[in-house]
């Protein structure tokens, strides 16, 4: 297996997702079986294979580095779920 | 008469432009099976007085003489797209009540050439899925059923939805997406076509994004001609998406003349496999005959990397889903989760992702987050791009060696029943997309057709994979192979 219960805990966290202690081990035998699907990948060659970037290669389209949106700012908190004031509204950052 | 619900869009463009039938009428139709639905689950969301609305002005641009091939006709949309003033969730809980304030272009266009809403279309869970049962709003029912059984059975996904409101005629046409097959298996699955595109031909502005250099959005229908006219309809540059291609489009409906003559269709051997069932194997030897008999020149091909293109897929599309779907953090939309007395923004975020996804979501975001984790994105990540370059590579190979169109199976099974897949291993899942994903990384156009059917009555499909923004010949050769295949089962109306 190779995920354990502490590596399953980082994977989680790095995703920003809660799991109970008591669902790491069960999360891990998960993780471990995908990646040991994906171990296949290391009997192929690729030395000297340029790893793909774009799907078709072509150059990204310039634009004139002007304003051309804005003034949205009610459309734009209109689904929050709790905006105040103009703005989107957490819980308390700083201690 | 028939019901005009059942119409395809090429018969019912031409009986609205002759007044045979009004764009009111024809919404109606697709209104009243839409209602009439509800086993199938299918709709997600109803939009009836959208529909009759935007008929009636359909069919002032008609009497105006101003009439688009699309104008009036009535389409399901999958609940990827955003619609705006019109509730758009991606299957998913966390996007809770979520309202766009915007359109995607796909739909954008769409009404602009007069199309009307039916409503919108279940799905896996952000598309993730291969069966329709990740969705929060709960699992399709296909409208097919097994000979002598009446255990429920999956339209395919993640388009599920979609694939069974047009098999259902539940609608004219929808939209698809397809990142890995999500466009190609729910439509062999329920036997009517689906198409995706060339990466680049359709805008993917709008439409919610899982993982971006693999996601195409696309039509599913009950004709190839009707996929044709749906495509022109959707293509062409956005500035508003830089991978969406400064190409011109060609006129894919003239595309299709049915000569088929001296066309070089590959048959891939990696693509044979141990085990495939008698029935798959039969279909495709068929499809061979039919394209052989039509005149078409079929020839051998070794696309040597193929059985890497799963593992490279389940590595890519998670990683790019984890940096996706980090935007779903309970700020800006959606849901949020409650919080006990001391805890702050942190709890929130994970407390938030942990109730908003589903399991299957939160699998694939936590594979992703860990494939590029420090330590690990060379292992996986960097090399999963690598391999993806060598896949590329076998088509390109293929097609300078003159080969015009690629012939394989769409699925490796008929549809199977719901719940089933949650008895095996979450790689005996996967497995459904090993004919799909590859044209996915490579970035191709490839079409699912019904081409047969299983001795217990369930459909099956071909695919054709076509070379990049040649959709047009693609188009025509699985014409070519709609003909001579003569699919016309439907699905017996149960629900």
């Amino acid at each position: 297996m190779s995920i354990d219960k502490d590596t399953a805990r980082r994977a989680a966290h790095l995703a920003r997702i809660e799991v109970a202690e008591d669902e790491l081990e069960k999360l891990a035998g998960e993780l471990s079986g995908i990646l040991d699907f994906m171990e296949q990948l290391n009997e192929v060659d690729v030395s000297g294979v340029e790893p793909m970037t774009s799907v078709t290669p072509m150059r990204l389209k310039r634009r004139k580095d002007v304003v051309n949106d804005g003034g949205q700012q009610a459309k734009i908190l209109s689904n929050a779920p709790d905006a105040r004031e103009g703005f989107f509204a957490v819980p308390k950052v700083v201690e | 008469m028939t019901d005009l619900n059942n119409l395809t869009i090429s018969d019912a463009r031409d009986k609205l432009r002759s007044r045979d039938i009004s764009a009111v009428e024809l919404a109606e139709a697709c209104n009243k099976a839409a209602a009439g639905s509800d086993a199938l689950n299918a709709y997600c969301l109803k939009t009836p007085d959208l529909a009759l609305e935007m008929a009636a002005a359909a069919d002032l641009r008609i009497a105006a003489g101003d009439a688009p091939d699309m104008c009036g006709i009535p389409l399901g949309i999958k609940d990827l797209f955003c619609t705006k003033g019109v509730t758009t969730q991606a299957a998913s809980k966390i996007l809770t009540g979520f309202v766009p304030e915007y359109e995607s272009t796909v739909t954008s266009k769409l009404w602009d050439a007069g199309a009307v809403m039916v409503g919108k279309l279940n799905m896996d869970e952000f598309a993730m899925g291969s069966s329709n049962e990740t969705s929060t709003y709960g699992s399709v029912v296909s409208p097919w059923k097994s000979n002598g059984s009446n255990a429920e059975l999956t339209p395919g996904g993640s388009s599920g939805g979609s694939a069974a409101a047009v098999s259902a005629d539940l609608c004219l046409a929808a939209t698809g997406t397809d990142t890995g097959g999500s466009i190609r298996q729910p439509a062999a699955f329920t036997g009517i076509v689906g198409l995706k595109p060339t990466y680049g031909r359709v805008s993917r502005w709008g439409v919610v994004a899982f993982a971006s250099s693999l996601d195409q959005a696309g039509p599913m229908t009950k004709t190839v001609r009707d996929a044709a006219i749906f495509l022109q309809a959707i293509s062409g540059h956005d500035a508003k998406d830089s991978t969406s291609a400064d190409i011109a489009v060609p006129d894919f409906e003239a595309a299709l003349i049915g000569d088929i003559r001296g066309k070089k269709i590959a048959i891939p051997k990696e693509y044979r496999q141990d085990g495939m069932p008698t029935e798959i194997e039969k279909l495709w030897n068929d499809g061979a005959d039919m394209l052989r008999d039509a005149g078409a020149e079929i020839v051998d091909i070794s696309l040597p990397h193929t059985k890497y293109a799963l593992p490279a897929y389940y590595v890519l599309a998670p990683a790019e889903a984890s940096s996706n779907l980090a935007r779903y953090d309970g700020v800006r939309y959606g849901l949020r989760a409650k919080l006990q007395a001391g805890e702050g923004i942190n709890e929130m975020y994970a407390r938030t992702r942990a109730e908003g996804f589903g399991p299957e979501v939160r699998k694939r975001l936590m594979v992703g987050a860990y494939v590029l984790s420090a330590g690990f994105y060379d292992a996986y990540y960097r090399r999963a791009q690598r391999i993806r370059t060598l896949i590329k590579q076998d088509f390109e190979n293929v097609f300078a060696d003159g080969v015009d169109a690629i012939l394989t199976p769409a699925t490796p099974t008929a549809a199977f029943g719901l719940g089933e897949m949650a008895q095996l291993d979450p790689i005996e899942m996967y497995l459904n997309d090993v004919f799909t994903v590859t044209v996915n990384l490579a970035g191709l156009p490839a079409i699912s057709v019904p081409a047969g059917m299983t001795d217990a009555g369930l459909p099956l499909g071909l695919q054709l994979i076509g070379k990049p923004w040649d959709e047009g010949d693609l188009l025509n050769t699985a014409y070519a192979m709609e003909l001579c295949a003569g699919f016309v089962s439907k699905a017996p109306k149960w629900w």
